[in-house]
This record gives C-alpha cells, structure tokens and sequence, in this order.
C-alpha cells in the first residue's frame, strides 16, 4: 500500500502509456541502425557469433554502467570509478605475484573495491557541504595515484591460465561475461524499481530535504550506493584485467566518461530522481557496438573519444529540452494536475506520520 | 534549534514585563552596546579565520621549504627559487580562471585539453610561417581558449548541463581534436621560431617572461574580481544564485563570462606551456587539470561556493609549484606525485569545509548573545 502510494507521488509527471518509453524506443531504433550500418561495413557482421562475441569488448565497464545509473538518480555524479578499478587491479595482481592465492586475490580486490566506494560515501556524508563531484574527483587521484605508487610503470600480471575464462569464456554458445551481466541488470533492475531502497533512491534525488524531513536516513542511501558502486568496480576491475591478461597503474583510464556518457545518453536525468534501468542498459549495447562498427572502418580512438564527448552533450542536451515542455504541459493542464495534488497532499501526510512514528 | 529556542523565547519574555522594560531604558542601552560589541568581536574572529588560513598556508609554505632545505641545500639557491617561481607561473595564471568558476560553484576539468589544443594549433602556425609575431600566436591561443571557453559556458549557462559533464565532454572532444589536427605528430623545437621559445624562456630586465605574465594577469585580476561590479557579481551568483538573479544580476551572462574568462586563460597558459617546453604534442597537458583544482581549493577557495581570495590562489599555487618542484630534489619518486596531489586536493576542501563550520558557529554565537 505504502509502496504504491509514494510511487505515485515520485513520477506525479509521467506520461501514460507507450509514450512513457519514448526514449528507449528511440534508443532501440539508434542500435538498430548500428547494426544495420555495421552489416554493410562488413559481410561477417550479421552472424549470431559476432552478435554474442562482441559484447565481450565493453562488458566489463557495462558493470559500472548499472552503479552510475543510481548515483545519478540520487543526483550526485561518481568520477572515482576507473580509479577504483586500476587500484583494484593492481593490488589483485600484486598481492598474486606476492604469493596469495588467486582466488583469495579475486576475493580481496572486491574487498578493497568496496572499501574504495566505502570511503567515497563516507566523505560524502561526513562532509555533506562538498559536492560529490569534488569528492570523487580528489579521491580518483588518490586511487590512481596509489596505483602509481604501488607499480609505477611496471605491469604486474603472470595470472593462471584458469583465470582468463572470466572474460574469454563460453558456457554452450554464450559468453561467460554476458551471462554474468544479464544477471546482474537483473537484480539491479530489481533493486531499483521493487524494493525500498530503489523507491529511496528515487526519493533522494528528487528532493533530499524532503527526505530527510519525512524520516528517511538520506545518508545510508548514499552510503549503500557507494558500497554497491565500489563492488560492481570491482567486478570490472576482474573481468578487465582478466580479458588484458596483466595490469599496470593505468588500465581503465577515462573509463569515467564512458560511463557516464551509457548512462546519461540512456535517458537517466543528471538533474536527478528520474530514469529507469532499461535506458543505460540499451546504451550500453548501441554504444558497444557502435564502437565496434567504427573500429570495422578503422576509425581512430581519438575519433572515439570526439564521438563519445559528442553524445555525452547532446544526450543531457535533448533530455533538457524533452524536460521542459513536459512540466509546462503539466502546470497549464489544470485538471489533470488536480487529482495528483490530492494524491500528493495524502501521501505527505503518510510521509508525516511515517516520522512521528520514527522520531 | 537552540538558538532558535532564545529568540523565540526572547521577545515573549519581554513583553511580559514590558513596562519593566520601559523602565529600564537607560539600563538596556548599555547591554545592546555590550551585544553590538561582542557582535563585532564575533565577526573580526570569522574574519580572522581567513587570515589564519593564509597565515597557516604562508607558515606550511616556510616549514616545508625549511625542511627541503634540509634535505638538499640547492634548494633555496637563487637559480631554483626563480625555477621554481618561473614553473609556478602558468599554474598560477589558471588558478585565476578556475578560482572564478569554483566560486561559482562550477568546475572545469577541460582546461588542460584547451591548452593542448591551442597550443597544438599555435604552434602548426608557427611552424608554417616562422616570420609571425609572438604576440600575434599569443592572440591566436587565446583566440581558441576564447572559442572553447565559449562554448563550455553557453552549454553550462544556457544549457543548464551540469558543468562536469560538459567539460568531461569537451574535455574529451578538444583533447581528439588536438590529435587529429597534428595527425598524432609532435611539434618539436626545431619547428619552432626563436621568437616564440622567447616568449615563455626569454627574461625582460632580468625576470622571466612567464613571471610577468603572471603578475600582469594577477594585478588586473585582483583589481576586477575586487573592484569592478562584474567581479562582485561572481561572487554574488556564487553565494547564492537565486538571491542574485532576485536583485537583478544576469545570472547566466556572469556564468558564460567565467567560463569564457577560464578558457582565455587556458589558451594563454597552453601556449606558454608549448613555449616553454617547446614542444607541442597530443598528450600536452594531460591531467593538468588536477593540478590547477588542486592548488585552487588549497588557496581557501571553497568549493560550495562564494569564498576565495586572490591572495588564497597565489599561496596555494606557490605551495602546489614548491611540492611539485621539491619532490624530484629531495629523492622522491615521480609516481608518488598523483598520490601527493589527490591527498592535497582531500585535505585542503576538508579543512575548507571544517574551518567554514568553524566560522558558522561563531556567527551563530553572535546571533544568540
């Protein structure tokens, strides 16, 4: 019942029906056109192998993709996350050669990794006035530069041969990493749109004060965040360097961008507490395979980076303006929006009573 | 809440024994003079706050070139300190354009692509007719900061894009740029004119051009950010960006003329940068960024907002030149320099944001007696 109700309340504005996925047709449509484009390029294209081989390039910052797409949502913006993961590769590596067995070296790198995060939320709710912004960003130096300080510019790697299976492995036709993800944007999907905590997540990046007036500790919201951003980091930084075979003290750099451009050009507003899963999953895959197609015609990576920085702007530039009319719309209808206030008036008082009940 | 709780009190109490109060008149007056005393009192500590902050950055300054000193005599000789003053120069000409967008609450993380693009382009020039004049190369940079600047602030002022995300993308347009115009291929030394090298290795009355620079861009600086309305008005929409459109500043026009201002800069500095070193190439810069935020927020800048001095940005560059210069002399790796610089960056916004609880709590203590 509760449930419902604040649901209600959070997407006040939505439209009904098929316009609600507009954007992810639209996506789909773009990926379709890769794909089509991407055949011409090249006659090998359309076969079922490349379809399910390609996805084993960009998978493993997929997994950073779903993280990023909450702590978007609660309106904040993570720029630490490729710092974390050459950390954690450099430790796992490291602390093998020095002797630990690989599976306790896998297991202590998505330790560190969410100790990574960890720190990350923690800065963030002890110094509440700083912006996350300026936090990630001092703390993506320090990882990196711990990474540098640990290997300089050596590599570290010599891993056993098992251990390349992560990101080079098939069970039947499919590839081990793809089967990992699809697992994982399962339980995403449903951590963000079933449960509590998704439905606080939503709430937080909508209005944090409200949040915390209404009894509901914004600060463990943030904190869970940043402990799930850090292990998902960790699951990169395992397939990564499981796909590279070694790792030095800049492996995933700029993977920051990427990621943020999969997951802003998925439809995940930066002004936060809207969005849902299904967009940055799509653009995970159109952009994946766009860059696969660019690099069939033997496109640069600096072309790629151009490309990338592109969509990055106009995915925030679009969503700005597919914004703006809707609230208009919305004010000006003013029957439509008279249920929804009577919905809303309701549903504060149960937000009310909800922190008389806690307070 | 508590000092809530007083005032609420306050006023009731007194209208219980208003006529007492009435009475009282001659008495009141010297205890509103008490309250108006402590008041200021309170204020010359926040203000002092501040000044300690320089003054402990002034003393961490002297401490630390007391121990490099130790540990290697060469450094305080005079051929070092003007090495090191020279190498400060450019960082501290971009702390100027970033402490104004800080101050309103933005960041800019594309400036060290602007300089490799403006370089880059200056210095193709300048390969391609060696006859052109430094200064004429000196416009062109700053020509292409201007545009890039430009563009950031029309995307962040008008666009309402969050300034991250449209410098990561500038960031990473500008920095493609760069390597597509030059085709990946450096400009080296011998490319370059001997007036160009000049412009950044040359000395006018015995002191390196890059120090001019510097404190030319300081002096018409401090004068604009303090002096002029448009320099108050960036402090104003950093405060408080609602209260300064309600008084009528063009809130957006003050964000554009930032990032504007900040890729001027960044233009400058990039072709002084390819100057100095002379070499231009497509990785010019990379990261550079860091280093201008780090020295920045270590100068007292804050990154909520509306706070920061130019006497702040010059200390803290010149803090930020001395690290990074002392660490290679007194034997400390390289690699240890990213680890030093994000461990700067940490602990200077956290005793930014200490020292501001600090200065909030004495201007609630005002507000209570």
């Amino acid at each position: 019942m509760h449930m419902t109700e604040t649901t209600s309340v959070i997407d006040v504005n939505k439209p009904r029906g098929i316009r609600q996925y507009q954007w992810e047709i639209f996506l789909v449509v773009l990926f379709l056109a890769v794909n089509v484009v991407n055949s011409f390029l090249s006659p090998y294209y359309l076969t079922l192998d490349t379809f399910l081989s390609t996805p084993m390039n960009f998978l493993d910052k997929a997994f950073l993709v779903l993280p990023m797409t909450m702590i978007i949502i609660l309106g904040n913006i993570d720029v630490s996350v490729g710092s974390i993961v050459a950390l954690t590769s450099v430790l796992m590596a490291v602390s093998y050669n020095a002797g630990l067995p690989m599976p306790l070296a896998m297991v202590l790198a998505l330790v560190i990794s969410t100790t990574c995060g960890l720190i990350n939320g923690l800065l963030q709710i002890k110094f509440r006035e700083l912006s996350a912004t300026i936090i990630t960003l001092s703390t993506m130096t320090v990882y990196r530069g711990i990474a540098y300080v640990i290997l300089e510019d050596r590599s570290a790697g010599h891993f056993p041969s098992w251990f390349s299976f992560l990101a080079w492995g098939y069970i039947g036709k499919v590839p081990f990493i793809l089967i990992v993800f699809v697992l994982a944007a399962i339980v995403f999907a449903i951590l963000l749109h079933t449960t509590r905590f998704g439905r606080m997540v939503f709430a937080v990046g909508n209005n944090k004060t409200a949040c915390e007036y209404s009894g509901i500790r914004t600060g463990r919201i943030i904190l869970g965040v940043s402990v799930i951003t850090g292990l998902m980091a960790g699951f990169t930084s395992l397939f990564l360097t499981s796909r590279m075979g070694s790792t030095r003290p800049n492996v995933a750099l700029g993977y920051e961008l990427d990621v943020i451009a999969m997951t802003v050009l998925g439809g995940i507003s930066t002004n936060g507490g809207k969005g849902r899963i299904a967009g940055p999953l799509i653009s995970i895959f159109l952009i994946g395979f766009l860059n696969y197609g660019l690099g069939l015609r033997n496109v640069s990576a600096q072309v790629l980076l151009i490309i990338l920085g592109f969509l990055l702007i106009l995915s925030v530039l679009v969503q700005n303006f597919t914004d703006r009319p809707r609230q208009k719309s919305s004010s000006k209808s003013g029957k439509s929006a008279a249920p929804t206030h009577q919905s809303d008036a309701g549903s504060g008082s149960d937000i009310q009573g909800n922190s008389a009940q806690g307070g | 809440m508590q000092s809530q709780d007083k005032k609420q009190t306050g006023p009731s109490a007194k209208g219980q024994t208003r006529a007492e109060n009435r009475q009282d008149a001659l008495s009141t007056r010297p205890e509103s003079a008490a309250r108006a005393e402590s008041a200021s009192r309170a204020e010359t500590l926040a203000r002092n706050t501040e000044t300690y902050r320089e003054l402990g950055l002034a003393i961490f300054i002297v401490i630390l070139s007391v121990i490099f000193q130790i540990r290697n005599p060469k450094f305080l000789s005079l051929s070092n300190i003007k090495d090191m003053l020279a190498n400060t120069a450019i960082l501290s000409i971009l702390t100027v354009g970033m402490m104004m967008v800080i101050i309103t609450r933005g960041i800019d993380l594309s400036i060290g692509s602007t300089m490799a693009l403006a370089g880059m382009i200056t210095s193709l020039t300048v390969s391609a007719n060696p006859g052109i004049s430094p200064f004429l190369s000196l416009a062109q940079g700053m020509a292409v900061g201007l545009a890039a600047g430009l563009i950031i602030g029309v995307l962040v002022a008008y666009f309402n894009i969050l300034p991250i995300i449209a410098t990561l993308g500038l960031m990473n347009i500008l920095r493609g740029m760069t390597y597509l115009i030059s085709k990946g291929k450096w400009v080296s030394a011998y490319q370059m004119s001997a007036g160009f090298k000049s412009l950044s290795t040359g000395t006018t009355f015995g002191i390196s051009n890059l120090i001019i620079f510097a404190i030319v861009i300081y002096i018409i600086y401090a004068y604009f950010i303090n002096q002029t309305k448009t320099g108050r008005y960036i402090y104003a929409v950093g405060s408080s960006p609602d209260t300064a459109e309600l008084i009528g500043i063009k809130r957006r026009r003050i964000i554009l003329l930032v990032y504007t201002l900040m890729g001027l800069l960044a233009g400058l500095a990039g072709v002084l940068w390819v100057s100095k070193f002379a070499s231009a190439q497509g990785d010019t810069a990379v990261g550079y960024e860091l280093n201008v935020i780090a020295a920045t927020v270590l100068g007292g800048v804050s990154v909520s907002g509306g706070r920061g001095k130019v006497s702040g940005i010059l200390l803290g560059s010149i803090l930020f030149g001395i690290l990074a210069n002392a660490l290679p002399l007194i034997n400390i790796s390289p690699f240890w320099q990213q680890f030093i610089q994000g461990l700067v960056i940490l602990a200077a916004i956290i005793s930014n944001v200490l020292l501001q609880r600090r200065n909030d709590r004495i201007a609630l203590k005002k507000r209570v007696i």
